[in-house]
């Protein structure tokens, strides 16, 4: 590419090609949410899911909308809140190695739930086709692991308040609250009940088909503003890549956007969290790969990412729900099956 | 004066790091900052960018007290080049468009795209504007971040250690774009130094930082065996060579210490 030529133009396509790319991810998510509305115990032409979708009283209506619709949204939706998390709290923590499931916010949650299950009764164990067990009260169990995750958040944030706002203490702060919570819930198991104990294990398994619609209005909703924030900031997310004190004579208040981007990504994933179960490693790979293909600009990187968190959890699931059929693999297993060599191959990565 | 340092004073905690530090700077000069290790160099080029909130004393940039600007109108005013700065994958280009920030609220705009490439014809980086940073050469490098600073449009260019990092060809070629830049574009440049020769052969001016006050300042006659002996705590002969003043450390006998 010649640059000494007019370099507006030569600007202009360079920016036209990164958004080519995010054209075909929409366009991979579409194919996607084909291939998932059709995959399912039932088998349904697609003449039949076509009618159902216009005429709510055809038949498999109720499957596409009640089950099929409701569970890939929430893989997008989850996806795209992982894919962002990820981009944000990799830059203000300056770790590549940083996401909600490596902050503890996934461990603080998973103590809220099984708080919920074994003090507060809220859950038993019943069998069921899709899922084996059944929360008795499923609200309870969700707002006590949006606490649980939430005050580790809090506790990391006020810490680093307190000491100073480095990407250092944040993360020994996570690492501190990751094994605080993960002794908490171990602690709360070995006096449980054999199904309380199985209930809160199974809690942990990461499941987009928990959802029903009322949480993924909620996801979206807290989704929406939480995306428009981080790339209203794409560029003080550009400066901090470049260093600290790059971004400081840039003009940029890197603690404000460290501790903001810190809160609102713990929130999301917070929510995500309490809604589905622990989803490990999209949040830590779809950042890890964009950063790759498109680079660290975050105008782009911020939304790409959150597309490929959204296809990558929307085909692992569809993966889930069709390698073992009629049994349903957790989304959780497939994500992490595949991350975790990923996770490895950045480890190994680094060391160079 | 377009940059004027009036009785600044600045702490670590209990630890007094500068002492009423007083000094200008004329547009178009280049001035190195000289001193020991800790001697408060790099802590002054953060106080003077407002990166560290100095206690008591004045700055004033474009006679306008940095007290009373904001983050953004300090960083439209002056450019920081820090002592080192992270690589990743991002362009060349970008990384320069990134001195832009002060200036742009989301959408580059054509102004900003020019002005980019101007710079990088500038710094002869132009070849180099689609690679991504990480595949780059220390000298390249920070040639580019210098090229991001530039872009910032500063009145006052500040540069910790510059050429520390570099080998001698580098050294040479990035204190040449430091001296050209300052005089062509009345750019008024403070460069902390350790190469007391590099500084001698680029600086208009010089200060001498001794356990966080100005020892002395001025001109290269400042730089004396005297000085350097209480500065430095080192025995030095100053001869001149073309014209240029160097600075050789006496030969001294290892064991004697």
């Amino acid at each position: 590419m010649n640059f000494k030529d007019e370099s507006v133009a030569v600007y202009e396509a360079y920016i036209r090609k990164k958004l080519i790319l995010c054209f075909v991810l929409v366009l991979a998510i579409l194919i996607s949410v084909i291939m998932s509305i059709k995959v399912g115990a039932a088998d349904l032409s697609f003449t039949q899911i076509i009618t159902a979708l216009f005429n709510r009283n055809a038949v498999g209506a109720g499957i596409i909308w009640n089950i099929r619709i409701p569970r890939l949204l929430a893989a997008i939706v989850a996806g795209c809140c992982m894919g962002m998390e990820g981009v944000v709290m990799q830059c203000v923590l300056r770790n590549p190695l940083a996401s909600p499931y490596t902050m503890g916010i996934s461990q603080g949650a998973a103590f809220g739930a099984a708080f919920a299950i074994i003090v507060l009764g809220a859950g038993t164990v019943s069998v069921m086709q899709a899922d084996a067990v059944v929360v008795n009260n499923p609200y309870i169990t969700v707002v006590a692991a949006f606490l649980g995750s939430l005050i580790g958040v809090l506790a990391i944030l006020l810490i680093a308040r307190v000491r100073s706002v480095t990407p250092e203490v944040m993360i020994l702060g996570g690492v501190a609250m990751s094994a605080l919570f993960s002794a908490g819930t171990m602690f709360l198991q070995y006096f449980a009940s054999d199904t309380q104990v199985a209930a809160s294990v199974f809690w942990t398994f990461g499941d987009v088909g928990r959802a029903v619609w009322n949480d993924v209005w909620v996801m979206l909703a807290l989704m929406v503003p939480a995306l428009l924030y981080f790339m209203y900031h794409a560029w003080d997310y550009n400066s901090l890549e470049s260093g600290e004190e790059t971004a400081k004579g840039l003009g940029v208040n890197t603690d404000h956007i460290r501790i903001w981007g810190m809160l609102i990504s713990s929130f999301t994933a917070a929510v995500t969290v309490a809604f589905l179960g622990v989803i490990g490693f999209v949040g830590l790979i779809a950042p890890h790969i964009m950063r790759r293909v498109i680079g660290t600009d975050h105008r782009f990187l911020i939304p790409t990412s959150a597309m490929l968190g959204a296809l990558i959890l929307l085909v692992s699931d569809t993966v889930a729900r069709s390698i073992m059929a009629p049994i349903v693999l957790p989304v959780g297993i497939i994500t992490s099956f595949l991350g975790a060599p990923l996770f490895l191959y950045i480890i190994m990565k680094m060391g160079r | 004066m377009v940059l004027s340092v009036h009785k600044v004073e600045f702490s670590y905690g209990k630890v007094k790091v500068l002492a009423d530090v007083n000094f200008k700077v004329q547009s178009g000069d280049l001035v190195s900052i000289l001193g020991v290790n800790g001697s408060g160099k790099s802590t002054l080029m953060k106080c003077i960018n407002r990166i560290l909130k100095f206690e008591s004393g004045v700055i004033l940039v474009d006679d306008e007290d940095i007290k009373n600007m904001k983050d953004v109108e300090i960083a439209q005013k002056m450019g920081y080049v820090p002592q080192t700065s992270e690589t990743g994958f991002i362009t060349v280009f970008d990384a320069v468009l990134l001195g832009r920030k002060p200036y742009i609220k989301w959408d580059v705009s054509r102004e900003d795209v020019k002005l980019t490439k101007r710079v990088l014809d500038l710094m002869d980086l132009e070849k180099y504007a689609l690679r991504y940073i990480n595949e780059l050469s220390g000298g390249e490098l920070q040639k580019v971040v210098i090229a991001r600073a530039l872009v910032q449009q500063p009145k006052v260019l500040l540069l910790d250690e510059p050429t520390s990092d570099l080998d001698l060809k580098n050294q040479l070629e990035v204190m040449n774009i430091i001296k050209k830049i300052s005089r062509n574009h009345k750019i008024a440049s403070v460069v902390v130094m350790h190469d007391i020769n590099l500084a001698l052969r680029y600086s208009d001016k010089f200060i001498m930082l001794k356990e966080g006050e100005v020892f002395t300042a001025g001109g290269k006659e400042v730089v004396t065996p005297e000085t350097i002996k209480e500065v430095y705590g080192v025995d030095v002969h100053v001869r001149s060579f073309e014209g240029t003043p160097i600075v050789i450390p006496k030969s001294q006998n290892i064991d004697e210490n």
